[in-house]
């Protein structure tokens, strides 16, 4: 990132700043969201409130995160015109694959929380939650790989 | 061709020491800010209209991600020390990275401070604890804004 930052207009700075907090509050509103239902888990499903906070956080804390990074970092991009070898650099690759793909399990997560915080009200909606849960936390262990790949920009 | 490889080099090669030092500053970065959002949610999920946690609850969910803060800042100020020291082009007396070592300990302070106020009294505690947490929040973003546009860099 620095590297980066070395050679980068002033230009490219507030979307940059976009990309990155985006992608700070997306991190942690996974994190927000895989504590409270692993929490939540590891109680039985007996601590409603935080079943609850944990699928709350996913479509009104992941979902804004994302689009927040994902449009920080097609403008970043934009802005930075990269060279025809950098754009097809594993890095970047990286994170366009974490980023898209990450896309795609958000939306699921958001479909469970949904349904989720509807079977609650019921009874239900634990393995629904257990679904959510583990998917965030396997988000958040992809999105460690990609801050690494983002920041050390390996060949 | 040369320049096209020159401007690839620039941005795709072998992971250096730098590198290393570089990716768990911003990952100890990232345990800051993810964590500090996750106590946000925290403040939200008890505020006294419509409580979503009980006592108990909120306790345990903040005492998992309470140290996270800690453990970030730690991160950060460390591997970002040792940048600083291992690049030719930073030095630790820049002028912003001065100004981010004192806004580093303004929020770690802060941070603290509403952490005790929480702990203490999670009801009679609360507004300082979110003005404290609110200070520390500020100070992070304005350490971030730094980071990017490195004034005087």
């Amino acid at each position: 990132m620095s590297v980066v930052a070395a050679i980068r207009g002033g230009s490219v700075n507030f979307p940059l700043f976009l990309h990155v907090l985006g992608a700070m509050l997306l991190v942690g509103t996974l994190l927000l969201a895989a504590a409270a239902l692993v929490l939540s888990w590891r109680r039985q499903w007996a601590t409603l409130g935080l079943t609850r906070l944990g699928l709350r956080a996913l479509p009104m804390g992941v979902l804004p995160a994302y689009v927040l990074m994902r449009i920080g970092a097609q403008w970043t991009e934009s802005r930075e015109q990269l060279p025809e070898p950098v754009v097809d650099a594993t890095w970047l690759t990286i994170g366009y694959i974490t980023a898209d793909g990450g896309a795609v399990l958000i939306l699921v997560m958001v479909v469970l929380a949904v349904l989720g915080l509807r079977k609650l009200r019921a009874g239900g909606g634990s393995r629904l939650a257990a679904a959510a849960g583990a998917i965030s936390t396997l988000l958040l262990a992809v999105y460690v790989v990609t801050i690494w790949a983002m920041s050390t920009k390996p060949d | 061709m040369a320049a096209s490889a020159c401007e690839h080099s620039r941005y795709a090669r072998a992971v250096s020491l730098y590198d290393w030092l570089l990716f768990l500053h911003v990952l100890s970065a990232f345990f800051v800010v993810g964590a500090l959002t996750a106590l946000w949610g925290l403040v939200v999920a008890t505020r006294p209209s419509a409580p979503l946690l009980a006592e108990q609850e909120a306790r345990g969910f903040g005492r998992i991600v309470g140290p996270l803060v800690g453990v970030g800042m730690i991160g950060t100020l460390g591997f970002g020390i040792g940048l600083a020291i291992d690049s030719s082009r930073y030095h630790p007396w820049d002028g912003w990275i001065v100004a981010a070592l004192v806004l580093w300990a303004i929020a770690g302070w802060a941070g603290g401070e509403a952490g005790k106020r929480f702990d203490r009294d999670p009801v009679g505690g609360r507004p300082a604890g979110m003005r404290f947490q609110a200070l520390s929040s500020a100070a992070v973003l304005v350490i971030l804004v730094l980071m990017i546009w490195k004034p005087g860099a």
